[in-house]
């Protein structure tokens, strides 16, 4: 009884899944064509830079207003409204220094230290919207739970088993974005940081994707422990 | 025979060296040439041959031609000109194949058909061997004998507009030259406007005597759009246009003079049907060579070709070539015209230019030249010089036979060569005696097809010498490689138990069915190949008991590869019947280990991916340095509140923004969250500095491969950014660069001196001193004292000085694991032992490099430090982990060096390090040496922190086996994707050279596991 329960539970987390990751894949789509509207000479090559922005800001709405639609995990006891501020003020802050951090990671594994600056924090900004903004969402300011959910066997819902699938995609998504970088085809893409903001988006429209099939796929076997 | 797997692998390396030798001999033909080629001093020229009565013409015959006018139009294949595009397209030159006074051929290029090669093969007449590129190392310069050199030799005025290669190739040579590049494929105009636009003033002036015009259009066109696209035909005609303006002006030009001039269109290389060039089909190699001149009779108009004319134009008219028959197979004009006229042009080789030129500008034919004189260009002269011309060449060739066949005088042409030189002789009595002048004239007939006779032979025997790809010498390479790596990767399993022996099939092969059954399959096979080849290959220039050896080999390898293979079916039928109970999952680590030695080995077979593989290198390092930071935080964070985590997190931004960071009082808030780490109770065991370390290393590592990154750039594409190397080099901060030297050097003495001996101590700590003595007094760097570097010197002294301590320190080593061998002393002498051999290393790197490559030394120390101390040792990573890091990092500082995978960065300065002159043995060692630096001395860490550290005795041949393994997976799959794409574009330019250093590099891993095995020899033994 308890198990059916528990099975319908997750059909339905699933398929609220699905329709969530369906919508940020629209996000990401619409902000390639809908600012073409807006403004001249829009594309994702050339004004690479713009629609850095607009991806980052149209994946963040979205998945700030996911969270605050469906709710996916349980409701804190306390919401003080000083709490819920603190609590928005430190997200900020990780958001940042996340930002920071992506940044020192791509200057160390070889991006220019001074020229590109603003490119590369941007696919910092990019980066950290596809994998430090919906861990937020999901798990709050909360590094502890965040080690939990990426480490082996540490998910234990649904949500963060999207969680997990997506951000790992997208850092790989950026990891493999690097390698055209050297070869001499000379097209437009393969410009720092072109071809790994692409890589990125790619590895987290991927993962949006395929996360929601492979828990279905494997709903049998995912046993999460309730906490 | 059991064996330990240590020395397994070492024997295996070494059989594997000799594969990829012997398939290094099959892809790189030994080139033809004289062994008088670096001498460029005139030889005088062969006499006339007379046979009693002495002619006195033992000069140089004296020039043909006033004027050379070389136009080499790029990609230009044969049927551009003499085709039905030629007759569209290019009237003017059509009429001048036709009626006007020239000879038209049609020349074939040898692949690769790239134009560098092509260019040399036009100049010098030999087939250029990739050898060459090896032997002038860093000059890009033609160093043969050309016909350019020899014309500049003899005072002739020489100009060269277009391509650049051709000022590459002959630097100083031009009185006037343009060069473009052919870097921009998609520009098809402003390359030959370039060209075209010096042309009316040239023309004009006439103060030279050969102009160079190399037209790039053609090949772009090419490259975008293919051959048939509309734009060929517009830049046809537009070449047409060029021939005639140079024609008419040479002709005006003419009356004046009394030599008449030549004019030559030749084109480099031809056009595949896609629009590319470097391989062999028939439209690649078949290029138009057309010689223009008055001297030559005009032709007389018939009515064949008037008919054909009018037929080409209509419909192709298929008659089956009665030589060649792939000429019906394209859009060709002689098929209609074969029939009466027999003007079809004749087929030659490229290489037989050059001895046209020579002979036509009278200079001396090049001595490493091929080809032969094309004999039309002299048959209007009278029979006395014809017949010189035809000796001149014939002597030179015979001159190069000797010196490349050992057998020479049972070479046909040899033979030939002797008889017409006997009858030459005899006509050459006749002439002088004033006989009967018909007589005179039929037997110089006779003479004059001897000759002939005698230099097609010659020069088919010697271009079959370099002709192509000794593919059965590569093959049998291929397959010793293959079975080398199919056994290592079957003993895996058997290798790297706890017990590190296996059993080596060695005495059951030999007296199996199997192994007598392929050694005679083999034999037969080498047998009938050897005998049907037209070509010339190694194998079968080895004596028999050789070649035997080699059969021998490959047969017993094959049955050892069987039975091991039979071996692993067997246990892998236990092992299931058994249950798997083999579930340890792989870590993390270990996947981006195998994916990451994966994708390397895979993108060897992408060009870009070979000249920028320092990325590849790079960017796996930092991407191991990350798996570790998560490996370390995830042991040793295991959070029981949030606090520590998230000091890693900020820890991990503050250290690696700002690297100086490492000393920890900087700032307070990183001593605050120093406190907060000490809390997680596994760090317990560790002390807070130490702990602190523990999670900073990686970081500091990545810090430390971040600035190595920026201190030589190398590769192609971003080789040309400034990097700090060519900051410190220049001469303005050579303070700075001295600076830094010195500080470089005390922190190496810093950091190697904890674990040596006294003596080595103060050894170690002259001999740095006296390495910066050495780049003092060579010039590199200043002593305070020293205002201004008045007294450059070579440093002899110093530099000797350093090799005494090297040599001392590398000795006290020794003496040292002999000691603990014999006495048994125990673990710390053969310690101090081996951490004394990697100090000698050391200090021979730090004499060797140059001075801006110190840092280098110091932070490859330094992170090897930390990895020891703060990442292998307390992380317990198994031996095969702490190996391949090894390898990578050593892979990564190869890079970091300055190296690259082009010859040319080869740093041959260092072979030259304290000797006098140019002694080839040491100087190949010191080179090999310094080149290899990074890896040796990663290796060499490895063995000194295995014997150390490591708590089981197998540590030593365990790492042996696995850095055999991992050193020769990219050899192996690298010869096979070269041989897959050895008609590629670049194959000269970039894999050729790669593949010479996965040779050395193979050579190297083979000294390291041998190195490998002689200590765990001394280890088991003690």
């Amino acid at each position: 009884m308890i198990a059916t329960q528990e099975n319908t539970m997750k059909d339905t987390d699933i398929k609220r899944l699905l329709y969530t990751h369906l919508l940020c894949i629209c996000s990401i789509i619409l902000s390639i064509f809908i600012p073409s509207f807006f403004l001249e000479n829009f594309s994702i090559l050339e004004t690479h830079l713009t629609w850095l922005c607009i991806c980052s800001v149209s994946v963040t709405a979205v998945n700030l207003v996911l969270y605050l639609v469906v709710k996916p995990n349980a409701s804190s006891k306390r919401s003080s409204l000083s709490f819920k501020v603190t609590r928005f003020v430190k997200c900020c802050v990780y958001f940042l220094m996340s930002c920071f951090t992506f940044h020192v990671i791509f200057v160390l594994y070889g991006a220019p230290l001074i020229e590109l600056v603003l490119e590369t924090f941007l696919f910092a900004v990019t980066l950290s919207t596809f994998t430090t903004v919906p861990c937020l969402c999901l798990l709050g300011p909360n590094i502890k739970a965040w080690l939990r959910v990426f480490s082996r066997n540490g998910v234990t819902s649904v949500w963060e088993n999207s969680l997990q699938i997506t951000t790992i995609s997208s850092f790989v998504g950026a990891w493999l974005g690097a390698f055209p970088i050297p070869l001499d085809w000379e097209r437009p893409w393969q410009v720092w940081p072109i071809s790994c903001t692409l890589g990125a988006t790619f590895g987290y429209v991927a993962g949006l994707f395929i996360s929601p099939l492979w828990i279905y796929w494997n709903r049998k076997q995912l046993t999460y422990k309730n906490n | 025979m059991r064996l330990g797997s240590g020395t397994f692998a070492a024997c295996c390396v070494v059989v594997e060296v000799l594969g990829v030798v012997l398939f290094l001999r099959g892809f790189f033909p030994a080139p033809v040439r004289s062994s008088s080629s670096s001498k460029h001093q005139a030889e005088p020229p062969a006499p006339e041959p007379s046979a009693g009565a002495s002619s006195n013409w033992t000069k140089l015959p004296p020039p043909l031609f006033s004027k050379v006018v070389i136009v080499l139009i790029d990609a230009l294949r044969d049927d551009f000109v003499f085709g039905s595009k030629g007759v569209k397209f290019m009237p003017y030159t059509t009429y001048l194949v036709e009626k006007g006074a020239s000879h038209s051929f049609v020349a074939e290029a040898k692949p690769p058909t790239v134009t560098m090669p092509r260019i040399k093969a036009l100049m010098t007449g030999s087939v250029p061997g990739f050898i060459d590129v090896v032997m002038n190392l860093n000059s890009p310069a033609l160093l043969e004998d050309n016909v350019i050199t020899q014309a500049k030799a003899a005072g002739k005025r020489i100009i060269s507009y277009g391509d650049e290669t051709w000022v590459k190739l002959f630097p100083k040579h031009f009185v006037e030259y343009d060069g473009t590049t052919s870097f921009f494929v998609s520009d098809y105009t402003e390359v030959d406007e370039n060209v075209t636009r010096h042309l009316d003033k040239v023309l004009k002036r006439g103060d030279w005597d050969v102009l160079i015009l190399h037209y790039l259009g053609l090949d772009h066109i090419g490259h975008v759009s293919g051959p048939s696209s509309p734009l060929i035909g517009r830049k046809l005609s537009e070449m047409d246009g060029v021939l005639m303006k140079i024609h008419t002006a040479l002709l005006s030009e003419e009356r004046e003079t009394l030599l008449p001039s030549l004019l030559v269109l030749c084109g480099d290389h031809g056009m595949s049907e896609t629009g590319g060039h470097g391989a062999s089909s028939t439209e690649e190699v078949s290029t138009p060579l057309l010689l223009v001149s008055s001297a030559f009779e005009r032709k007389p108009e018939t009515w064949l070709c008037v008919l054909w004319s009018l037929s080409a134009l209509s419909a192709d008219v298929f008659f089956v070539h009665p030589v060649n028959p792939v000429w019906p197979a394209r859009g060709s004009r002689f098929r209609s015209c074969w029939l009466g006229d027999i003007r079809y042009p004749k087929h030659v080789q490229q290489t037989d230019l050059a001895a046209t030129l020579a002979i036509g500008l009278g200079l001396p034919i090049p001595k490493n030249s091929v080809g032969h004189l094309l004999f039309p260009a002299i048959e209007g002269k009278p029979m006395r010089e014809q017949l010189r011309f035809l000796h001149l060449n014939t002597v030179q060739l015979t001159k190069l036979l000797q010196e490349n066949v050992p057998s020479f005088e049972k070479e046909p042409g040899f033979e030939q060569f002797k008889i017409s030189e006997r009858l030459h002789g005899n006509w050459i009595r006749l002439y002088l005696e004033e006989n009967n002048s018909e007589v005179l004239f039929n037997l110089g007939t006779k003479v004059r097809r001897q000759y002939l006779d005698a230099l097609k032979t010659l020069s088919l025997s010697l271009s079959r010498q370099v002709a192509q790809y000794d593919v059965y010498s590569m093959v049998v390479g291929t397959v010793v490689v293959l079975e080398v790596l199919t056994l290592l990767l079957l003993s895996i399993p058997q290798a790297l138990s706890s017990k590190a022996e296996l059993e080596v099939p060695l005495l059951s092969p030999v007296f199996s069915l199997l192994f007598y059954l392929t050694f005679l399959v083999l034999s037969a096979v080498h047998v009938i190949v050897c005998t049907s080849t037209e070509s010339s290959c190694y194998l079968c220039s080895l004596s028999w008991l050789t070649a035997g050896g080699v059969m021998v080999l490959v047969s017993a390898l094959l049955c050892a590869v069987v039975s091991a293979l039979t071996k692993v079916l067997v246990r892998g039928k236990l092992l299931s019947k058994n249950a798997a109970h083999s579930n340890s999952r792989w870590s993390e680590l270990d996947l981006l280990i195998l994916l990451g030695t994966l994708g390397h080995v895979l993108s060897l077979g992408a060009s870009s991916f070979i000249e920028e593989e320092h990325q590849t290198w790079y960017f796996l390092v930092s991407t191991l340095c990350l798996a570790l930071c998560h490996d370390i935080y995830r042991n040793y964070l295991p959070g029981d509140d949030c606090e520590p985590q998230r000091c890693l997190h900020v820890e991990g931004g503050f250290d690696g923004a700002t690297p100086a960071l490492q000393d920890k009082n900087t700032s307070s808030a990183v001593l605050e969250l120093n406190r907060g780490c000490k809390s997680p109770s596994s760090l317990g065991t560790l002390r807070g500095y130490e702990k602190w370390m523990v999670l900073a290393s990686p970081w500091v590592i990545l810090t430390c491969c971040r600035l190595l990154r920026s201190l030589n750039q190398t590769g192609v594409q971003w080789a040309h950014r400034p990097d700090l190397g060519h900051w410190l080099t220049s001469s303005d901060h050579k303070a700075a660069l001295s600076v830094l030297a010195a500080l470089s050097l005390a922190v190496i003495f810093a950091l190697i001196q904890r674990r040596c001996s006294p003596a080595s101590k103060v050894a170690m700590a002259l001999g740095l001193l006296g390495v910066y003595c050495y780049r003092a007094a060579i010039g590199n760097v200043l002593f305070p004292w020293q205002q201004d570097n008045k007294d450059i010197s070579k440093g002899i002294l110093e530099a000797r000085f350093v090799y005494v301590f090297v040599l001392g320190i590398l000795f006290t080593g020794t003496k040292d694991l002999l000691k603990s061998q014999v006495v048994a002393a125990g673990f710390t002498v053969k310690t101090v032992g081996l951490w004394e051999l990697y100090s000698g290393f050391v200090l021979l790197a730090a004499l060797l490099l140059r001075p801006h490559n110190l840092p280098v030394l110091v932070l490859s120390l330094l992170i090897q430090t930390l990895m020891a101390k703060f990442v292998w040792k307390p992380l317990r990573h198994d031996v095969a982990e702490v190996t391949v890091m090894h390898y990578w990092f050593g892979q990564a500082f190869f890079y970091f060096q300055g190296n690259s995978n082009n010859i040319a960065t080869v740093d041959i300065s260092a072979g030259f390090v304290g000797l006098d002159t140019y002694v080839e043995i040491p100087a190949i060692f010191l080179t090999a040496f310094a080149t290899y630096t990074g890896p040796v001395l990663w290796a060499s860490h490895l063995v000194s922190f295995l014997s150390s550290e490591a708590s089981s005795s197998s540590a030593l041949s365990h790492a042996g086996f696995c850095y055999a393994l991992i050193g020769s997976f990219p050899v192996s799959a690298y010869i096979i994707l070269v041989t897959s794409l050895r008609y590629h574009l670049f194959i000269w330019s970039v894999f050729s050279p790669k593949l010479l250093y996965e040779g050395m590099h193979l050579l190297i891993t083979a000294a390291v596991c041998v190195f490998f095995t002689a200590m765990d020899q001394t280890n088991t033994k003690s």
